[in-house]
C-alpha cells in the first residue's frame, strides 16, 4: 500500500502526456504549468499519508 | 549606482554574517569534536532539518538557474518542478535506513557507510572523491549567482564578494554546521517574502498571469509533441527530472543535512514537508517567463547585464525593474544569503569527507583516532581549502566552465546511486564489481557530454527501432547497474565480499 503510494508520485509527475497541453488554462496559467503546480501539494499528501501508514506499522 | 538598494543589501548580508557566528554558542557541545562541528551532534529537530535542506536544495544558483532556463527555452525549464517533487519519495524510501546505520555506527558520511558495508576502501575513496569533485564546481556556481547580483546592484569588482566569503570561512571555522542552519531560517523568510511579492506585483503591473503566458510564444509554452517513431521531449523532460532527483540527496551537503537530524523519523516527516518549496520554486520559475513578457532584454537599462550575464541577468532585471529600490535590496540580499547557506555546508560536507575518508584511512592509516581534535582541525582546514578553491575559480576561469563542470558533476555524482542508495537495501553487489560500474558510468557518461560539446545533458538513444532521448546521467547509471550486477555475479561466486560487511540487517531496521 505504502509502495503503491510512492509509485504514484512518480507517475502522476513524470508521465509528462498527462499534461504536455495548455488547455484548460486555470486562472490564466495554461495546463502544463497549473497541473505540475498542483501535484506538489498532493504529492506531498501522498507522502503523508504513507508515513501514517508508516506509524501504525511501528505501533504494531 | 543605485544606494538605497546597495545599504538594504549590506545591512541585511552583515547581519546574517553575525547571525554565524552567534550560532556557535547555540546548542553549546565541544566544537573540536567533529560530530559536533561538521554534523551539529546529530540533534537538529524536524523544524530545523527543514530549514536545512531547503537550504540545500533550494539555493542562490536555483533562483537564478531555474528562471533563466525558463527565459530562454521555455517549458523544458520547469522540469526544476517534477524534479525537486519526485526526489521526496526517494528521500522517504532509503535516507532514513542510511541515517539509522550511520548513527549506529557513528558514520557522518555516505562514502563512510559505503566503506563500513562493503570492507572497500577504495570503493569509498571513489564514492568520495565523486562528492567533492561533483560539489567544488557547486560552490563555485553560488558564488556566481551571488557575484550576478552584487553586479546587478552596480557594485564593481569582486571586492564585495571576497569579503563576504571570508566571513563566511571565519564562522564556518568556528561555528561548523550550526551556522548555515541557523542563518537558513533568515534565508527562507526572505525567499518567502520576495516570490511572494514578486507573484503578486508582477502580474498586477502587466494584467495578470493570462497576459504574462500569452506573450511567450506557443514552442515556448509546452514541450515539442514527439514525432513519429519517437520518445522525444518526454523522455528527455522525465529523465531529466529523475534523473536529477536520485542525484540531489547523494551531494555530500545534503547528505550532510540528513545525517544531523535528530531520528530518521525526522527524514521521513521532512519528505512531506519539503515540497512546501517546491511550489515557492515553481512560482520563481515562472519569474523568467515574467521577465521574458516585460521585453527587459530590449530596454537599453539592462543592456549591459545581459551582455555580461546573459540569460542569468533575468531575475536580477526584473527585481530591478518592478520593485522600488530598497525591496530590490531585500530581494538580492534574499539571493546572496541563499548563496552563503548552501555554500557553508558544501565546504563543511567535503571537509567531513576528506577527513574520513581520504585523510583518515590514506594518511593517517589505521588509528586514525576518530573524535579528535586533530580530526576536526584536518576538517577545518580543508573547508577553508574548499571555500578559497570557489573563490579562485570565480576569480580566474570563466564562468561557463564552472557551469559545464557543475552538469558534468551531476552526471559523475549518479553513478554512486549503487553504492550508496541501494546498499542500504542489499548487499547483493561485490564492492569491486560496484567499483567497476563505477568507473564505467563515468567514463561514458563524461564522454557522451563531450561529444555535446559540454553543452546539452540529453542523448538519443536508439531501442527497438525508438528513438529515445535521456538524461545522460540516467541512461549512464542503467549501464553501471547491469555491469556492477553481472560482475557481482561473478565475483561472488569466485572471492565473495560479504564477510567484510560491518553493519547487520537490524541496523537499517
Amino acid at each position: 500500500m505504502k509502495t503503491l503510494l510512492l509509485i504514484l508520485i512518480f507517475v502522476i509527475n513524470l508521465w509528462v502526456p498527462f499534461y504536455n497541453h495548455t488547455t484548460p488554462t486555470l486562472f490564466g496559467f495554461p495546463f502544463f504549468y497549473w497541473y505540475q503546480m498542483v501535484a506538489v501539494p498532493i504529492s506531498a499528501l501522498l507522502l503523508y499519508i504513507a508515513l501514517r501508514l508508516d506509524t501504525s506499522e511501528d505501533e504494531q | 549606482m543605485n544606494t538605497v538598494a546597495i545599504v538594504v543589501f549590506i545591512v541585511l548580508v552583515a547581519l546574517v554574517l553575525v547571525m554565524g557566528f552567534a550560532a556557535g554558542r547555540w546548542k553549546s557541545a565541544d566544537l573540536d569534536n567533529i560530530e559536533e562541528w561538521g554534523l551539529g551532534g546529530r540533534r537538529f529537530g524536524t523544524v530545523i532539518t527543514w530549514f536545512l535542506l531547503g537550504g540545500d536544495i533550494y539555493t542562490a544558483y536555483t533562483f537564478i538557474a531555474i528562471p533563466a532556463l525558463m527565459f530562454g527555452k521555455g517549458a523544458l525549464g520547469f522540469f526544476a518542478v517534477p524534479y525537486t517533487v519526485v526526489c521526496y519519495p526517494i528521500l522517504f524510501i532509503v535516507f532514513p535506513k542510511l541515517w539509522k546505520v550511520a548513527q549506529k555506527h557513528g558514520y557522518i558520511t555516505g562514502p563512510e557507510f559505503v566503506r563500513g558495508r562493503y570492507g572497500n576502501r577504495w570503493l569509498a575513496l571513489a564514492v568520495g572523491v565523486t562528492g567533492i569533485v561533483a560539489t567544488m564546481p557547486y560552490i563555485a556556481l553560488q558564488l556566481v549567482g551571488m557575484q550576478t547580483v552584487i553586479g546587478a546592484l552596480g557594485l564593481p569588482g569582486y571586492m564585495p564578494l571576497t569579503v563576504a566569503v571570508v566571513v563566511l570561512a571565519c564562522f564556518t571555522w568556528t561555528s561548523g554546521l550550526r551556522a548555515p542552519a541557523m542563518i537558513s531560517i533568515v534565508k527562507d523568510l526572505l525567499i518567502y517574502l520576495t516570490v511572494i511579492v514578486a507573484v503578486i506585483v508582477v502580474p498586477i503591473e502587466l494584467g495578470g498571469f493570462g497576459q504574462i503566458f500569452d506573450k511567450i510564444p506557443a514552442a515556448m509554452l509546452t514541450l515539442p509533441t514527439p514525432p513519429a517513431g519517437s520518445t522525444g521531449s518526454y523522455t528527455g523532460y522525465a529523465t531529466l527530472a529523475l534523473g536529477s532527483a536520485m542525484a540531489l540527496f547523494l551531494y555530500p551537503h545534503t547528505t550532510t543535512a540528513i545525517l544531523s537530524s535528530s531520528g530518521s523519523r525526522i527524514i521521513k516527516r521532512n519528505a512531506a514537508l519539503l515540497p512546501a518549496y517546491t511550489i515557492v520554486l515553481g512560482l520563481l520559475a515562472l519569474l523568467g517567463f515574467m521577465a521574458y513578457a516585460m521585453d527587459l532584454q530590449k530596454m537599453p537599462e539592462f543592456a549591459a547585464g545581459f551582455a555580461k550575464y546573459h540569460t542569468s541577468f533575468a531575475v536580477p532585471a526584473l527585481f530591478l525593474h518592478a520593485f522600488p529600490s530598497w525591496f530590490a535590496g531585500v530581494a538580492f540580499g534574499a539571493i546572496a544569503v541563499g548563496a552563503l547557506v548552501p555554500a557553508a555546508i558544501m565546504a563543511i560536507a567535503a571537509a567531513n569527507i576528506f577527513t574520513r575518508d581520504i585523510w583518515g584511512p590514506f594518511v593517517k592509516g589505521q588509528n586514525a583516532g576518530t573524535g579528535t581534535k586533530a580530526e576536526t582541525l584536518v576538517a577545518k582546514v580543508f573547508a577553508m581549502i574548499m571555500i578559497a578553491g570557489a573563490i579562485f575559480f570565480i576569480v580566474v576561469i570563466p564562468n561557463t566552465y564552472a557551469v559545464q563542470l557543475q552538469l558534468l558533476g551531476g552526471m559523475w555524482l549518479i553513478q554512486i546511486f549503487p553504492s550508496v542508495a541501494l546498499s542500504v537495501f542489499t548487499r547483493f553487489f561485490n564492492g569491486w564489481a560496484l567499483l567497476v560500474g563505477w568507473a564505467v558510468g563515468i567514463v561514458t557518461a563524461t564522454w557522451m557530454v563531450a561529444e555535446n560539446h559540454f553543452a546539452g545533458s540529453l542523448w538519443t538513444f536508439h531501442l527497438f527501432g525508438y528513438e529515445v532521448p535521456s538524461y545522460i546521467a540516467f541512461a549512464t547509471l542503467i549501464l553501471n547497474l547491469i555491469v556492477a550486477a553481472i560482475l557481482s555475479l561473478i565475483l561472488n561466486a569466485v572471492a565473495n565480499d560479504r564477510a567484510l560487511d560491518e553493519t547487520q540487517a537490524a541496523d537499517y531496521a
